[in-house]
């Protein structure tokens, strides 16, 4: 058994393709019709055949709320790994990411929280 | 007032809020949690953070201000202006 798929509860998924690749810089690996919305997925560059993400629809009702209040209290829905947070911190916010959580070292771990713009907060992280 | 500022300041974990926030001002509660654990090697549960937030706030020592759909906590030593007032330091 292995995991080759996560996903993210995403408000709209032309708004959430268009996030993921051109501004996080993932690519699309699939993209499959079915009916008002698609199966739909982005890997990383650095290992198309790796995990896929999943930009998946929000649309059930207990989304809504479950995504607002992680969102209010500032917790990341997952967590996305980085060679260097300040970088990517720094690369991000000049493409007008906005960030609730702005590089903080935790002791060998280096973290930082970024609106996705769907509906959800996304941690980086990378060793200190 | 004084009661809830004495009140507020007299537990170590609120204690350990306040550097935080005076280290940094606008934070998600979740960042909170997280200097916390790390700093100051405190593991209470979010929950329990959020209630000593709410009696720091209560002494108006913590606002909270929201922001689109984030909410950021921030620190206003104001209130403390009254101990000092109340028993001032006398000039050497």
């Amino acid at each position: 058994m292995r995991i080759n798929l996560t996903s993210v509860l995403v408000d709209d998924q032309d708004k959430a393709l268009s996030f993921y690749t051109d501004v996080l810089g993932f690519e699309k690996k699939t993209e499959i019709p079915l009916g008002e919305h698609r199966w739909l997925t982005v890997v990383s560059p650095a290992d198309p055949d790796g995990v896929e993400l999943v930009l998946e629809p929000d649309a059930h009702p207990a989304a809504a709320p479950f995504k607002q209040a992680l969102v209010e209290d500032g917790i990341p829905y997952t967590s996305f790994a980085v060679e260097d947070v300040q970088a990517e911190y720094e690369r991000l916010r000049d493409h007008g990411v906005r960030f609730t959580q702005e590089p903080l070292d935790m002791g060998g771990i280096t973290t930082a929280v970024l609106d996705d713009t769907c509906g959800n907060l996304i941690q980086l992280a990378s060793p200190s | 007032m004084d009661d809830a500022l004495f009140k507020a300041i007299a537990d170590p974990t609120r204690r350990a809020i306040l550097d935080e926030l005076h280290a940094k001002d606008g934070q998600t509660l979740f960042e909170l949690c997280k200097r916390l654990i790390t700093r100051h090697g405190i593991e209470s549960s979010r929950q329990a953070i959020s209630q000593h937030l709410a009696v720091l706030e209560e002494a108006g020592l913590v606002t909270t201000r929201r922001d689109g759909r984030y909410k950021f906590h921030d620190l206003d030593l104001t209130p403390m202006r009254m101990i000092l007032e109340r028993w001032p330091i006398p000039k050497e």
